[in-house]
């Protein structure tokens, strides 16, 4: 990309923020240097210099006086930043914020944020801590192209590959919001296949997420709280069964962190009560500590328990 | 370099300057990450800036003899320009996912305030992204009080791959808070090497009236690189899964992920410990199997024959 481009871009820019009133094409292209003598080339240039700096940032208002054709300006109170004034403590924290995305799109932003901040007289260079430094890694590739369909209110389609499926579904969503929860990325939203709110998890989108729909299209209702309902989507279910275990005594400590009622039970094993709300749940879990637990009852769960061991050994 | 990023950096260096009373060269490519150099071509095209109609005029007059740079006319563009969309949203969201650490003082809820009215409109959809934190506020606060006193802490952690309580004493370096998780990073005095403790797995713990020694050796773990990365000396595992056991593509590293159509999965997975894949076979069940190393497959056949004798 060419210094001259840069140059044009900035001259237009002090250009349009000098004037108060709407500056008609042909008015900018006397002003600014650097643009080319022909109508059309002209155009085609102006033109991508205008979306240039949309993309920037730059708030570029479009508006006519009286009978002129229409013009352009950019309005000082929208293009400049407010005033801000930060305590040491508070822009060192600020520092510490800016180095928690790891990666990609979001780390960009920040450092992007930063600049402006230290150009509106923000001094971050103490970066400090809290006496902890954070991460959060962006690496999921549905992440990028969610958070934007999310920031525009556009619906968006992708095929999803759920767990016990044996194909990849295409699935219509009007994302709501992002959520990460225990290390784990999801989206929430209304999912226009099945008309309800709906939680993807981002590892088990497959490929490209598409737009599916325009800007501003989704409405977010009020008073939806997305970090609930992907919370209320990845907590089991409350408790509604108990099981009787036995334990061996020195082992199976993954299950006495949540066991009730552990108590000696005869010879080397211990004996304790599960709560549960899913036999198969807690069958397979239980399945991992092998003969360092023996279930006692009720039976279905201690049949299920035989039909697990034996399914590993077929 | 795009010539967007050289602008936006234009549109910042002016006022970079005007804000402050006294900026050098240098300091100002240390802030702006670029090279003396670069800077001093940024300000001759800040210099060159020129308006011809209605009247030709120069609106931006500076210099940078001597090193120190000096704006004595920026009229327009004396201000930086507002955070966008994504700007707000990544210190936002970075700044709450602090603000959910307990006991975090109180300059990050200014900062929040002060942010979010400067960046207006645009720090509206921040809102709707977050990251969730796992603490717990108890052990935090030892271990917290442990680092900032320079003790050494005793506990007992819970290691899930062994079912195993270990206890141990370790010398805290720092708190880490990755992907939501909190971790101890600490010199552990068992393992005499830097090992990471997930608070969530600290059953007990205890604040020593014994100073904290981290020997010179002791080196930070990289974040930026990831916190657990394998050895080339670690066993590695493939294990095959149907669509049901799919799961575990998104619960563990995995080296390789490949699809085996009909929704069927092999991961590749490399570990130094084993005995918590021997535990992940036995609760897949029928919903996968490891197909290499064969004596770990065969070793998990013990198990579950081991298991199954409780029941005859």
């Amino acid at each position: 990309m060419s210094r001259r481009k840069t140059e044009r871009l900035l001259n237009l820019v002090v250009c349009l923020l000098a004037t108060r009133r709407y500056l008609t094409a042909e008015q900018i292209r006397q002003a600014v240097p650097g643009y080319p003598d022909g109508s059309e080339a002209f155009k085609r240039m102006f033109e991508r210099d205008k979306e240039e700096l949309r993309e920037l940032g730059v708030p570029l208002e479009t508006g006519s006086e009286g009978e002129e054709d229409t013009g352009y300006r950019i309005q000082r109170q929208a293009y400049e930043l407010p005033e801000i004034q930060l305590e040491p403590d508070e822009a060192a924290v600020l520092g510490l914020a800016a180095r928690v995305w790891q990666r990609a799109s979001l780390a960009e932003a920040a450092s992007g944020a930063l600049l402006k901040l230290r150009a509106a007289g923000v001094d971050t260079a103490e970066a400090a801590s809290l006496g902890i430094e954070p991460r959060v890694d962006t690496h999921e590739p549905a992440f990028p192209a969610l958070w934007r369909a999310v920031r525009d209110r556009r619906p968006v389609a992708f095929d999803y590959q759920g767990i016990g499926r044996s194909a990849p579904q295409r699935r219509h969503l009007e994302p709501w919001g992002v959520v990460s929860r225990r290390g784990r990325w999801y989206v929430a939203g209304h999912d226009r296949d099945r008309g309800q709110v709906r939680v993807f998890r981002l590892s088990r989108i497959l490929g490209v997420v598409s737009g599916d729909g325009s800007a501003g299209e989704v409405v977010v209702p009020d008073g939806v709280d997305v970090r609930e309902i992907v919370a209320a989507s990845s907590t089991p279910a409350p408790d509604r069964r108990s099981a009787t275990v036995r334990l061996r005594q020195g082992a199976a400590h993954g299950i006495r962190r949540w066991a009730a009622d552990v108590r000696p039970d005869e010879g080397e094993w211990d004996r304790a009560e599960l709560g549960f709300a899913d036999v198969d749940r807690l069958v397979d879990y239980l399945a991992g500590f092998a003969d360092d637990v023996v279930v006692i009852g009720p039976p279905d769960v201690r049949d299920a328990m035989i039909q697990h061991l034996k399914a590993v050994l077929a | 370099m795009s010539s967007a990023d050289r602008l936006t950096r234009l549109l910042a260096l002016v006022p970079y300057v005007v804000s402050r009373s006294s900026v050098s060269v240098a300091e100002a490519a240390a802030a702006f990450e670029v090279s003396e150099k670069q800077l001093i071509d940024d300000l001759n095209l800040l210099w060159c800036v020129e308006l011809r109609a209605p009247d030709p005029y120069c609106p931006i007059d500076l210099s940078y003899e001597g090193g120190e740079i000096v704006v004595s006319e920026a009229e327009s563009i004396s201000r930086p320009l507002r955070l966008d969309v994504d700007e707000a949203a990544a210190l936002l969201i970075a700044l709450r996912t602090l603000a959910e650490i307990p006991e975090h003082g109180d300059a990050l809820s200014r900062v929040i305030a002060k942010l979010e009215v400067a960046a207006g409109n645009a720090a509206q959809p921040s809102s709707q992204v977050s990251v969730q934190v796992e603490v717990r506020p108890d052990i935090l606060l030892q271990v917290r009080a442990g680092l900032d006193e320079g003790r050494r802490l005793r506990m007992t952690y819970y290691v899930p791959g062994r079912d195993e309580n270990t206890e141990r004493d370790v010398d805290p370096m720092r708190l880490l808070l990755v992907d939501g998780w909190s971790y101890l990073e600490g010199w552990c005095r068992r393992a005499e090497a830097v090992r990471l403790f997930r608070l969530d797995r600290i059953v007990e713990l205890e604040v020593l009236d014994v100073a904290a020694r981290i020997p010179e050796e002791a080196e930070p773990v990289d974040v930026d690189r990831g916190l657990f990365r394998p050895s080339p000396d670690d066993t590695k595992v493939i294990i095959e899964l149907t669509p049901s056991g799919r799961w575990v593509a998104d619960h563990y590293p995995c080296e390789s992920v490949t699809e085996l159509g009909e929704g069927r999965l092999r991961v590749e997975l490399r570990t130094r410990d084993t005995r918590w894949v021997r535990r992940l076979a036995l609760r897949l069940a029928g919903d996968g199997a490891i197909v290499a190393p064969a004596d770990l497959a065969e070793s998990v056949r013990d198990d579950a024959e081991r298991a199954l004798d409780q029941y005859a």
